[in-house]
């Protein structure tokens, strides 16, 4: 098949081939794809986006691969993002997230492809935003992410997912792993894998601790917003009259969207020791088995529900793009920046701060009103 | 953007020895292409309806069991039903002499026996892609 055999209407109408084809041409970042991405950018939206994140060798293969069965089950049509990294020093890469998935290969209504990361740092590729455009207006239900194997700064994957999973194991580490910034900020949803070994139930203590200390605090994290809001519906009173006015004073806060009655009721388990505290879900599973998925995808779902009825869906996803708009602009800046002329021009200023005619902000700022002339 | 060479790797077939595959998926991966592994025991379907999703430049397989006359063949049939016709389809494994023409009339561009060297096996898939800029 041709790359100019792609289309919107291919792939809107379930054409593999040209769904495939074009997130090649994503990762080529070859210009004809734009026309087909502008054409598709009627149909979407209603994708639920979902993150599995966490280190290497925590399972989150095999946990994708029994979430993908049991939504499957729920009648759900599931698109797998899965991304490995490339060699820094060949470009080479051996994408293996798929063999955990093979069982689905045949199935019409599961879609799975490997990204390598292409020198993309941050636990994604550069393509995956884009892809994960494409299968959302390609009409799957669920797309699923599932991110390199991380560490404790690779966070892109909160640009793109509605909600994030993030998977720990028992036997990585002291407790103070649980405190330190990046990667445990992120969850919406906690999954404790491979939790029939040992310390499995220190690590899950370990994690509801930060999490309870996280809201504690009141500290900025990515479910912090949520709960906020979550908190004006939990009046101090058991009245029904005072928790229905409470809702009725939220749902005018906030953006459109009907309020699904009970989405509320459930987002995650009591901090224990604070009864009213609510911190994200910490959910046990051993995916090799099949126990706790069930419940890890009733919680991603819940998750979601909770999301759509307060509005965050929404402003999640506008913070989301604003950024990646960020990103783009800058990047064509970049390119701009290393088009010919501009670059003897910022030849000159290096050599004029080198010379100490100027100092470097001086150039930076030359630069800058160079740019808005363009 | 650099052309990345996209490569499915698998073992179709009931034995269970990988090494092989292994090699060559490492050995691909460390000549820049990205190497997609499915692993052991896939059917003819499986393999075929990974390439299309993973829209492979390449679909590379491994057979040791003997059963390479029935599903090498199985798997050109299921690409030419889906009207794939511009991936590059290597076999190898343990495949006698007298099989080779056969597999190769049947759309086999080429059949790596032991003891091929894994540069022969890289510069003939940079040599004969069928898709090109």
């Amino acid at each position: 098949m041709d790359d100019s055999a792609v289309s919107a209407e291919r792939v809107r109408s379930g054409d593999i081939r040209a769904t495939a084809r074009l997130i090649s041409m994503i990762e080529r970042e070859e210009p004809s794809r734009l026309a087909v991405l502008k054409a598709l950018h009627a149909y979407g939206g209603g994708a639920h986006v979902v993150g599995i994140t966490g280190p290497p060798g925590a399972g989150k293969s095999t946990l994708t691969d029994k979430l993908v069965a049991e939504l499957r089950g729920r009648g759900r049509r599931v698109a797998v993002l899965a991304v490995d990294p490339s060699s820094p020093f060949t470009g080479g890469a051996i994408l293996g997230d798929r063999i955990r998935m093979q069982r689905h290969a045949t199935d019409e209504g599961v879609y799975i492809r490997s990204l390598a990361t292409r020198g993309h740092l941050g636990g994604l590729s550069r393509s995956a935003s884009e892809a994960v455009r494409v299968l959302d207006a390609a009409g799957y239900d669920d797309v699923i992410i599932e991110t390199v194997g991380v560490g404790q700064s690779e966070v892109d994957i909160v640009r793109i997912a509605d909600t994030v999973v993030l998977v720990s194991v028992p036997g990585l580490g002291d407790d103070i792993q649980a405190i330190k910034a990046g990667v445990m900020e992120i969850g919406d949803v906690f999954c404790v894998n491979k939790a029939d070994k040992d310390g499995a139930e220190r690590v899950v203590r370990e994690i509801r601790a930060m999490l309870e200390t996280a809201v504690l605090n009141g500290a900025a994290t990515r479910f912090s917003a949520l709960y906020t809001a979550r908190a004006a519906l939990a009046p101090a009173s058991t009245d029904p009259a005072t928790i229905e006015s409470a809702r009725d004073s939220l749902r005018d806060s906030l953006r459109g969207g009907a309020m699904e009655q009970g989405a509320f009721h459930h987002i995650a388990a009591q901090a224990p020791g604070h009864p009213n505290l609510e911190i994200p879900p910490v959910v046990c599973t051993v995916a090799e088995t099949g126990q706790g998925i069930v419940e890890l995808v009733n919680e991603i779902k819940t998750h979601e529900a909770a999301l759509a009825a307060t509005g965050f869906l929404r402003s999640r996803r506008e913070a989301n793009l604003a950024w990646e708009l960020g990103r783009g602009a800058a990047e064509r800046v970049l390119s701009a920046l290393e088009r010919d002329e501009r670059k003897e021009t910022m030849s000159e200023l290096a050599r004029a701060v080198l010379d100490k005619r100027i100092d470097y902000y001086d150039a930076l700022d030359t630069l800058e009103k160079a740019l808005t002339r363009y | 953007m650099e052309r990345k060479i996209r490569v499915l790797v698998a073992k179709p077939g009931l034995d269970g020895h990988d090494r092989g595959a292994k090699v060559i998926a490492r050995s691909l991966r460390d000549a820049g292409m990205e190497v997609i592994y499915t692993g052991l025991r896939q059917t003819p379907e499986q393999i075929v309806s990974a390439s299309v999703q993973e829209d492979v430049d390449v679909i590379a397989m491994s057979i040791l069991s003997g059963a390479h006359n029935h599903l090498f063949p199985r798997v050109m049939e299921l690409l030419k039903d889906k009207g794939v016709d511009d991936v590059l389809v290597v076999g190898g494994g343990v495949i006698p002499d007298e099989d080779i023409p056969g597999l190769k009339a049947a759309g086999i561009a080429a059949v790596f026996t032991p003891g091929s060297a894994t540069t022969d096996i890289i510069e003939f898939i940079k040599n004969n892609l069928k898709r090109r800029e």
